[in-house]
């Protein structure tokens, strides 16, 4: 393959991608974001009109159903940034689907390919989901306590699950658990009399994101329903595109707050003058600033060198630790420089401070 | 396209001077911080090489900034010289600033020389003169002044911290030439150390770069040529030429985030190095609060080394396009310049008592880190630049 110009320029495509993506959330969430986080749900038709963009199946091939098109790893970076600057919830919630399709695709047998993809790849938006995080102290995805074991021709799972975005609908779930030592996945229909879902979580941030515990008992599942096959899965591969997706989720609520912040520093008149023009307050915009575009700058590496079909478990690995610090830090100041007023929800400065605390933790949630 | 994968080119050129550094400024870095203003004349073979690539005459207007704009099929000037710089300053980086021919003076006759001027001083060491003991970052404010007599010129001030102060030929001197035309006054004329009335006053004993060579100038009715004004001698109303000279910054603030970027990577080298050395490898998986708190800090400080990378390389990137890069320019610098000097600390700090001694190179960084967040505009003055810029605030809106 011929090696790309190393640049910073957005393509005519990847801009456009970003613009279309920013208008559509703007029309959607820009009035509504607060009453969705209020009234804890997000109504279905916006999820469907984000999955009408066809981001998520345009990269599947026609024979699954999808559109075929080049696959970008950077262009799912900038396009998730675009949303969650929109809403973090609404984000995860209509990308949902990539979690459960994208490593089929990627790392599945012919037969799972053709079994569980074209269902999907339906101009309505049908729920499927992944379940990773666990409910304990010490979570480490690369170390779970939720085990596979093999039994004659099924795998018999066995362990509790959280965080399962849309689990309540979902046709099919993607669950991570550990057999002999390394990380595999399994497909698990919805119905599974080992499978049982919980009551809908309530978490400190997303509170329009449906997520649910998931319990597996005994939970059997077909051979043929692991992730690969007999050979298994890449986990590694799928952590590494969930750290990116973080970044970059983490780049565009970040970017958020800092936009509202700044607009508010220069309209808020204290002591006869904007508090924009003490330094105190203007040296926290511009640290915000460029921490931003320094999230941007790393989820997008991370991104080029998944899209170079290079190993990017360094780049990604730090990316994602960057954006869980930075996010925090920036959307920390958004709340600090409104005061009293970030501290009340009329301004949802709040809101992406609490959404903000979830890309260091919500490992495996998401995809580019 | 976005593409931030290290091209094959940009690679090139970091090995070899990698190499460069490696072999002939490591060995001598602690040699010339402990012989302070000793001319590290090991350095006399870089006197063909360029490094620091001074800028281009530019005849042309800035062109509005695009996006789409195709990434040069070469790579840029401005891009490949960041890269060399963060390589050599991994070396040394009081030694990158003691190579000869390569002051920031020379940049500034590389910018507005006359073709006359160029001939004259081309090929000369220039240093540069701008900050005054009263005249610090509002170097508006400077004080030394240019009086025209006949076909000379006569300056008469102080200058402090000149860099290369001792081993350059000419120096290029900011004055004023009407106190009451504020900015617009100043012009910047090339003094040659052998004129009359100029005087290598001291050299400073400093913190850290102690390679480098800094000192203070005094002028006592210096007479030099009319001829030695770079550019024009005209007053202008407007603050062009000024603001011309402001406009360099936004070439070389890149440059000092990148030489930031350098010493904090060879800080961060040397400690990985000893991690590795005590059995704790790196492997960039498991959640970082299920790690020891050294390894936790050492990918927090590794995370921001990049995130400084990317910064600077876009800065970088964006002049070698002509995109107007003022505020990319500066958060380069408000990064790199904060965090390598923290970089450097923490990893004095982990190193222990590895970390403090003068056996190992890593108390010296942590010194000479601390420049790069301070000359080329404080980390306020880039704070200053950056929140002006974002929120569109005049320095009368945001003092």
């Amino acid at each position: 393959m011929e090696e790309r110009d190393f640049s910073f320029g957005m393509s005519e495509e990847q801009r456009t991608m970003k613009e279309t993506v920013a208008r559509l959330m703007k029309g959607l969430v820009a009035n509504n974001a607060h009453d969705m986080d209020e009234k804890k749900e997000i109504p279905s038709d916006y999820v469907q009109k984000v999955w009408e963009l066809g981001a998520t199946i345009s990269v599947i091939p026609e024979e699954f159903g999808g559109y075929g098109m080049e696959y970008s790893p950077v262009m799912n970076a900038i396009i998730l940034e675009e949303l969650a600057y929109g809403d973090m919830a609404l984000a995860i919630a209509a990308t949902t689907p990539s979690m459960f399709l994208y490593p089929i695709l990627e790392m599945g047998t012919d037969e799972q390919k053709k079994k569980y993809i074209p269902p999907y790849c339906d101009a309505a938006f049908k729920p499927c989901t992944i379940a990773i995080n666990e409910p304990r102290f010490r979570f480490d995805p690369v170390a779970l306590e939720t085990k596979a074991v093999k039994k004659g021709g099924s795998y018999v799972i066995n362990g509790k699950k959280c965080f399962v975005p849309m689990a309540g609908d979902a046709r099919h779930l993607l669950v991570a658990a550990d057999l002999d030592g390394t990380s595999e996945l399994f497909i698990v229909a919805a119905g599974n009399p080992g499978m049982k879902v919980g009551e809908r979580e309530r978490n400190l941030g997303l509170y329009a994101l449906a997520t649910y515990p998931v319990t597996f008992e005994n939970c059997e599942v077909p051979a043929a329903d692991r992730l690969g096959g007999d050979k298994g899965c890449n986990f590694d591969a799928l952590l590494q595109k969930s750290r990116v997706a973080l970044a970059a989720i983490g780049a565009g609520v970040s970017r958020a707050s800092f936009e509202y912040a700044r607009d508010y520093s220069k309209e808020r008149v204290q002591f006869g003058e904007p508090i924009a023009s003490r330094q105190s307050v203007a040296f926290m915009i511009a640290e915000m600033a460029y921490e931003v575009d320094a999230m941007r700058l790393m989820s997008l590496k991370a991104a080029s060198t998944v899209e170079a079909g290079l190993d990017a478990r360094r780049e990604s690995y730090l990316a994602k630790l960057y954006a869980g610090d930075m996010t925090m830090k920036v959307t920390d100041f958004g709340v600090q420089v409104l005061g009293g007023h970030g501290y009340v929800r009329d301004h949802p400065v709040e809101r992406f401070y609490r959404n903000g605390r979830g890309i260091a933790i919500l490992e495996g949630m998401t995809t580019v | 396209m976005i593409n931030l994968v290290t091209s094959e080119k940009m690679t090139q050129i970091r090995n070899s001077m990698n190499g460069m550094a490696k072999g002939m400024l490591r060995p001598i870095a602690r040699k010339y911080d402990v012989n302070e203003h000793e001319y590290p004349k090991e350095l006399d073979m870089f006197r063909s090489i360029k490094i620091m690539g001074g800028a281009k005459k530019k005849k042309t207007g800035e062109e509005p900034r695009k996006d789409d704009k195709p990434a040069p099929k070469k790579l840029g000037t401005n891009l490949s010289t960041v890269i060399s710089i963060e390589e050599m300053c991994w070396g040394d980086a009081g030694l990158l600033l003691s190579l000869p021919n390569a002051g920031l003076g020379n940049a500034a006759i590389a910018a507005v020389a006359t073709d006359e001027q160029m001939e004259r001083f081309g090929n000369k060491w220039a240093a540069m003169a701008i900050t005054e003991p009263g005249s610090g970052s509002d170097s508006g404010s400077i004080t030394a002044t240019a009086v025209l007599d006949g076909d000379e010129w006569v300056l008469n001030g102080e200058k402090i911290f000149v860099t290369c102060a001792d081993r350059c030929d000419v120096v290029v001197v900011w004055a004023t030439v009407d106190k009451k035309a504020g900015k617009s006054g100043i012009k910047s004329f090339i003094v040659e150390k052998d004129r009359p009335g100029f005087k290598l006053e001291k050299l400073e004993h400093k913190l850290g770069i102690r390679a480098s060579d800094t000192g203070t100038f005094v002028l006592d009715n210096c007479r030099i040529p009319k001829d030695n004004l770079l550019g024009s001698a005209e007053v202008k109303t407007a603050t062009e030429g000024f603001k011309g000279v402001m406009k360099t910054f936004d070439n070389t603030r890149p440059m000092v985030a990148s030489m930031a970027l350098g010493i904090a990577r060879a800080a961060l080298d040397f400690t990985r190095e000893k991690l590795e050395e005590s059995g704790i490898k790196l492997d960039y998986n498991r959640n970082p609060n299920n790690i020891s708190s050294l390894e936790k800090e050492f990918y927090i400080m590794e995370s921001n080394l990049e995130a400084m990378r990317l910064l600077t390389w876009r800065a970088a990137w964006m002049a070698d396009n002509q995109e107007h890069n003022n505020l990319e320019a500066s958060m380069s610098k408000a990064k790199a310049g904060r965090y390598g000097t923290l970089i450097t600390q923490k990893c004095c700090e982990l190193l222990g008592p590895l970390g403090y001694t003068q056996e190992y190179l890593a108390e010296k960084w942590m010194r000479d880190s601390k420049i790069m967040d301070i000359f080329e505009g404080t980390g306020q003055i880039q704070h200053l630049i950056v929140a002006r810029n974002v929120l569109e605030f005049s320095s009368k809106q945001l003092k």
